[in-house]
C-alpha cells in the first residue's frame, strides 16, 4: 500500500447536458490494492469507469495513468497502456466461443494484428493467455461454446475473462459479480484477491459482502460526487455514509 | 467431417467443371461464364465489407469502374498496354482511390456509411459522365487488349475469348484463396470482431478505424482486378461501371448469395446474371413485352429469396445437411 497511485484522477467532471453525471471526483488507485466505489443507483460510478477507460470524454479534470495523462484518450490507446475493464452490461461477442472472446482480448497484445496471412488460432502465447483467463475465471471446459449459449451468470464470467486476457496492470470492474450466483459470486471474490496483490484494481459493485471482503479503500459517491473515502472501517462508522447510502438503500 | 469432404469434393468438382467448360461450350456461353466470374470476384470483394465486417458499402462500383478507367487510359492510342504493368497499376488506382474515399468514409457508421459511399461513387461516376475525360457519357473503347509477354514469348492473348476466360478463373480461384487466408489471419478475426461488437474491440485495444480502412482498400484492390478483366473482356469502359446501379446489382448478389460466406456471393453472381439474361429474353405474350419489364420479375425473386432464405442461396446447401442456419466465419 505504500506504491505511488498508478492513476490519479483530479477534479473529474462529466455533464450530458444540465446533468451532472461526476462531478469533481479526486481518487486515486495503487497497485496491490482493491479500490471499491460503492453509492446508490444513479451515484455516476459507471460514468466515472467510463471517463477513465475512454469510452467517455471528461467535460473537466484530469486523469494521469502512471506518469501519462491519459484524459480524454481514445478507449484503445487506454487500454493499450494497460488498463482493462469489464462492463455492467455484458458486453462480448455472442456469436463466438468463450475462448475467442478470450483469444481475440489477448490477441489485442501483440504489436499488430495488422498481418493479413498469419493465422490467427496458432498464435501459443494469445492461445495460453485465453486459456489461463477462461481458468481464472472458472471457465475451463466451456471455452468451445459459443458464449450467446452460455447462462447469464457464466457470460459475466467470460466479460472478466476477457479484461483479465489484456493483462492489465489497472482493472476497472463495473458490478463484476451482477446477475451471478452465490457459487460464482463466491469464485470470483477469491479471484479478485488473488489478482488483488499483482493488480490495481477499482470496483463498482452492489453486493456489500463482497465489497467489504475484499476492498482496501472505500470511496462511497452520492450524485456524482464524493461523499466519503476511506478505510473499511472508517466507511462504516461514518455517520454521513450511514444517512446517505448504507442506512436507506436496499435496492438490488 | 464428413460434411466438410463433401464440400470440398463439390468444390474440387466445380472447379473442374469450370476448367473444362471451354472445351466443350459456345463461344457465347464461354463469354457469359467469364462474365460471371468477374461479378463474382467484385462480389466476392464486397462481401469482405458487407458479410464479414459489417460496412454496408454503396458505392464499390467505384472501385470496379477506376480500375477499366486506368487501364483505358494507360493503353496507348493505336497500340496494346503492356499486361504486366497495366493490371497492377489499374489495381493500384483503385486502391489508392480506396484509401482516399476510405479516409472519409470509415469514420461514418450505419446508414451514414451507406450515403457516404452511394455519395463518393456518384461523384466519381459524374466526374466521367459530365466531362469529356476518357469520352465522356460514351466511354472509350481499348481497341488494343493488353499484350502478356515475356520476351517475345506471347504468354496468353487477351483478344481470345478462351483466354480470357482462364485468365478470368486463375483470378477468381486467387481471389477464393486470398480471402480465405485473411479471414483466418491474426487481421481477419479483427475484422470479425468489429462486424460483432466494434465498441468492444476499441476497448480491447484495437483501434477499429485502421483496420476497417485496411478492409476498404483490399476489398478496393480485389474490385479493382474484376474491374480490370472486364475492361479485357469488353474491351471497352464506361460511366456506368462507377454507377449506382452496378453498387446496388453487387450487393443484391452478395445478400442473394449469402454474406459473410465465401462462395455465397459467387453464387449469388452467377443466379443474379443468369437470370438477368432468361428474364430479359421472355417473349412478348398478350400484346405485353415481359422481356423488356424483367425487372419486375427481378424483383419478385428477390423477394422470395429473401423471404425463404435469409441466409442467402448458399444456405441451401446448409439446410440439405440438416442443419438450417449458415455459418458464419
Amino acid at each position: 500500500m505504500a506504491d505511488a497511485a498508478i492513476l490519479r484522477t483530479q477534479g473529474l467532471t462529466r455533464r450530458f447536458g444540465g446533468l451532472v453525471a461526476v462531478r469533481d471526483v479526486s481518487l486515486e488507485c495503487r497497485m496491490s490494492e482493491v479500490h471499491a466505489v460503492i453509492g446508490p443507483n444513479g451515484a455516476g460510478k459507471t460514468t466515472l469507469i467510463n471517463l477513465l477507460s475512454g469510452d467517455l470524454e471528461p467535460t473537466a479534470g484530469t486523469v494521469v495513468l502512471g506518469d501519462a495523462d491519459i484524459t480524454g484518450l481514445a478507449s484503445y490507446r487506454i487500454s493499450k497502456l494497460g488498463v482493462g475493464r469489464s462492463y455492467q452490461k455484458t458486453n462480448v461477442f455472442l456469436p463466438f466461443t468463450a475462448f475467442e472472446n478470450c483469444r481475440l482480448a489477448a490477441q489485442s497484445r501483440l504489436a499488430s494484428s495488422m498481418r493479413f496471412f498469419r493465422p490467427a488460432l496458432t498464435d501459443r502465447e494469445v492461445n495460453a493467455a485465453a486459456e489461463r483467463a477462461l481458468a481464472a475465471v472458472g471457465l475451463e471446459g466451456r471455452g468451445s461454446t459459443p458464449v450467446a449459449e452460455l447462462s447469464h451468470g457464466e457470460q459475466r464470467q467470460v466479460e472478466i475473462a476477457m479484461a483479465l486476457a489484456t493483462r492489465p496492470r489497472l482493472l476497472l470492474l463495473d458490478e463484476p459479480l451482477a446477475g451471478m450466483g452465490a457459487e460464482e459470486s463466491a469464485r470470483i471474490v477469491a479471484l479478485l484477491k488473488g489478482l488483488a496483490a499483482e493488480h490495481a484494481i477499482l470496483l463498482v459493485e452492489h453486493d456489500m459482502d463482497a465489497v467489504f471482503a475484499v476492498a482496501d479503500v472505500l470511496t462511497v459517491m452520492v450524485s456524482g460526487m464524493v461523499l466519503e473515502s476511506g478505510t473499511p472501517g472508517q466507511i462504516r462508522s461514518s455517520g454521513a455514509v450511514q444517512e446517505a447510502y448504507l442506512g436507506s438503500d436496499d435496492a438490488e | 467431417m464428413n460434411a466438410n469432404r463433401i464440400a470440398t469434393g463439390a468444390l474440387l468438382a466445380g472447379v473442374l467443371a469450370l476448367a473444362l467448360f471451354p472445351l466443350f461450350a459456345e463461344k457465347f456461353y464461354v463469354q457469359l461464364l467469364a462474365k460471371i466470374m468477374i461479378m463474382a470476384i467484385f462480389a466476392m470483394s464486397l462481401n469482405l465489407l458487407l458479410g464479414y465486417t459489417g460496412l454496408v458499402s454503396f458505392g464499390h462500383a467505384a472501385f470496379f469502374g477506376a480500375s477499366g478507367y486506368a487501364l483505358a487510359l494507360l493503353t496507348p492510342q493505336y497500340h496494346a498496354a503492356n499486361f504486366w504493368t497495366s493490371l497492377p497499376l489499374a489495381v493500384a488506382a483503385s486502391a489508392l482511390l480506396a484509401l482516399v474515399i476510405g479516409f472519409f468514409v470509415v469514420r461514418t457508421r450505419g446508414i451514414y456509411f451507406i450515403m457516404v459511399t452511394l455519395a463518393f461513387a456518384q461523384m466519381l461516376f459524374f466526374l466521367f459522365f459530365d466531362t469529356k475525360i476518357a469520352g465522356g457519357s460514351d466511354g472509350i473503347y481499348i481497341d488494343m487488349r493488353p499484350v502478356a509477354k515475356i520476351g517475345d514469348w506471347q504468354v496468353f492473348r487477351l483478344d481470345d475469348f478462351v483466354h480470357v476466360y482462364y485468365l478470368v478463373l486463375v483470378f477468381l480461384g486467387l481471389t477464393y484463396v486470398l480471402l480465405r487466408m485473411i479471414l483466418r489471419s491474426l487481421f481477419g478475426r479483427v475484422l470479425a470482431g468489429i462486424r460483432v461488437n466494434e465498441h468492444r474491440m476499441r476497448s480491447l485495444g484495437y483501434p477499429s478505424f485502421r483496420y476497417k480502412l485496411a478492409c476498404f482498400v483490399i476489398a478496393g484492390a480485389i474490385a479493382g482486378v474484376a474491374g480490370y478483366l472486364s475492361a479485357v473482356q469488353f474491351g471497352v469502359v464506361n460511366p456506368e461501371m462507377l454507377g449506382w446501379h452496378l453498387s446496388a446489382a453487387v450487393m443484391m448478389m452478395v445478400i442473394l448469395g449469402g454474406m459473410g460466406t465465401l462462395l455465397g456471393p459467387a453464387i449469388g453472381a452467377a443466379i443474379w446474371m443468369l437470370l438477368e439474361l432468361g428474364f430479359q429474353s421472355l417473349p412478348q405474350a398478350l400484346g405485353v413485352d415481359f422481356g423488356k419489364h424483367w425487372q419486375l420479375f427481378m424483383g419478385g425473386f428477390i423477394v422470395l429469396a429473401t423471404l425463404l432464405l435469409p441466409n442467402g442461396l448458399i444456405s441451401v446447401a446448409d439446410l440439405l445437411r440438416g442443419r438450417g442456419k449458415a455459418t458464419r466465419g
